[in-house]
């Protein structure tokens, strides 16, 4: 995990499931204007994974997972998403800004849930769940509909498979986005905190679909959030951001119990 | 002056030939801006200045000249090129493409009123550039702006009469011409006005149903 001298230290005490690199950043500065939102930014997570991202708000955590989802380009550094670069090709033994289709085979991997849910409102809940896998995957109508189905009933939503999305509350709604962006198998998924804007009744049954779909799938998560219990109880590694840099990493029983630095303890002692 | 029955009467029979032309203008006149204003929305939301840049130059260049000029402009222009056309096809594609550079302009307020947010999601789902317009943005744009759209028509519908420059005999020539026939122009141009409202009028109700129907819901 993260820079070099975290990394050793959180290999031992959470092995990879495979010790493979499925998510690579390095070097990775993002811009926006003359603010510095990420800078110099390394840091990896293994397959199978479940990375917290925590930090005070504009340390760069929710930008590092729209670089990832392809949402916004690095000014700086490369990213490699399952050992190919996300924004990059090699041509000619030369690395040159991607083609829409490498970055479209790339991102094939990776599923976003947002805060906003970003439900599609003009397709019933079952279209929502079908309309990438048919005409992306290219499933066929009815296994999609099956997948979609087997989806629902895992986000507890089968009754509600013929409602629009206005139709719905708001945790209804992120559960069927959660079950939207795991329709097109991805071996990742991001999640932007994906409780923030809901009502406070309404977290609990979302990070409960959450928590089953991290203790029973292989899914590598990167995650976003204010919900430190839950960060607790799902991550095998939480990573501290500041001011556009890690600043520290590890299992989240000792980074919630016993930060070393300074900052992660202040930053903890106001959310928890 | 005396209002004369019979002079209604008399023009009836070209007065109904003329709604039909008028009719014909406003449909087909519509479909074209319709179809040529999304069409004019969508380049101006391409990638590449190489689209952007000449569609909004021809977009400017329709939307600030007078539709008066453009008639003239086809009719005249185009038989130089070959191009021959009936004045009713004529006026119909001048009409047409004035005022897709105004329906352009309502697509493109719809467009910008999805949210970021749907976009992305169909970038995080990869869904296909066309894929995203036509089954994510493009229904949820397009419902907004009906209303807006009808406006146009309605407005268009009113236009119509521009036509009689290039010899199409809509509605108002007709009357003229009865009127000149005749000497009673008061007759035919009152049948002609009311028409125009009992043609306007619903159509701008329907407009605002439509309204509370699909924008504020």
């Amino acid at each position: 995990m993260s820079s070099s001298e975290h990394n050793e230290n959180s290999e031992h005490t959470n092995p990879a499931v495979d010790g493979s690199e499925l998510i690579k950043f390095d070097n990775v500065t993002k811009r926006f204007g003359s603010k510095v939102v990420l800078d110099n930014l390394c840091f990896d997570v293994s397959s199978g994974k479940h990375v917290t991202l925590i930090g005070p708000s504009g340390s760069g955590k929710t930008t590092i997972l729209r670089l990832l989802m392809t949402l916004m380009k690095p000014e700086e550094g490369t990213i490699k998403v399952g050992g190919h670069y996300l924004t990059h090709e090699e041509k000619g033994g030369k690395l040159v800004p991607a083609g829409e289709k490498h970055i479209r085979e790339v991102r094939k991997n990776i599923g976003m849930v947002f805060q906003q849910f970003n439900l599609f409102p003009n397709m019933k809940v079952l279209r929502n769940l079908t309309e990438a896998p048919v005409h992306v995957l290219g499933l066929s109508k009815e296994e999609a509909e099956q997948r979609a189905r087997e989806l629902l009933e895992l986000v507890g939503l089968t009754e509600h498979i013929d409602k629009y999305p206005s139709q719905l509350s708001g945790g209804q709604q992120q559960r069927v986005a959660i079950a939207r962006a795991l329709a097109m198998r991805p071996q990742v998924l991001l999640l932007d905190e994906v409780t923030s804007a809901l009502d406070p009744e309404l977290v609990a049954g979302v990070l409960d679909v959450l928590r089953d779909i991290a203790h029973t799938t292989d899914i590598t998560m990167l995650c976003v959030t204010h919900e430190m219990n839950f960060a607790r109880d799902i991550s095998d590694d939480v990573l501290m951001f500041d001011a556009g840099r890690v600043i520290e990493s590890g299992a989240p029983e000792k980074i919630f119990s016993d930060p070393e630095h300074e900052r992660t303890r202040e930053f903890l002692g106001a959310v928890l | 002056m005396e209002w004369d029955w019979s002079a209604v009467d008399d023009f009836m029979p070209e007065f109904w030939d003329g709604v039909l032309t008028t009719l014909q203008v406003l449909a087909l006149g519509s479909l074209i801006s319709f179809g040529l204003g999304l069409v004019w929305a969508m380049a101006l939301r391409a990638r590449t200045r190489f689209i952007t840049w000449p569609v909004a130059l021809i977009n400017e260049f329709i939307r600030n000249t007078p539709l008066l000029i453009q008639l003239f402009f086809f009719f005249f222009v185009l038989p130089e090129w070959d191009v021959q056309f009936s004045t009713l096809t004529t006026g119909v594609l001048a009409i047409g493409l004035h005022y897709s550079t105004y329906t352009a302009q309502v697509y493109r307020a719809g467009i910008d009123g999805v949210p970021v947010g749907q976009w992305e999601a169909a970038t995080a789902l990869n869904l296909p550039r066309g894929r995203t317009w036509f089954a994510v943005i493009l229904p949820q744009a397009i419902r907004r702006v009906i209303p807006a759209l009808g406006n146009y028509v309605i407005s268009m519908l009113k236009d119509t009469p521009m036509l009689a420059v290039i010899g199409v005999l809509e509605m108002l020539q007709r009357a003229r011409q009865q009127g000149a026939e005749t000497f009673q122009f008061v007759e035919p141009i009152t049948v002609v006005g009311v028409a125009f409202i009992l043609i306007a009028y619903p159509a701008s109700v329907l407009m605002r149903f439509l309204e509370r129907r699909l924008v504020q819901q």
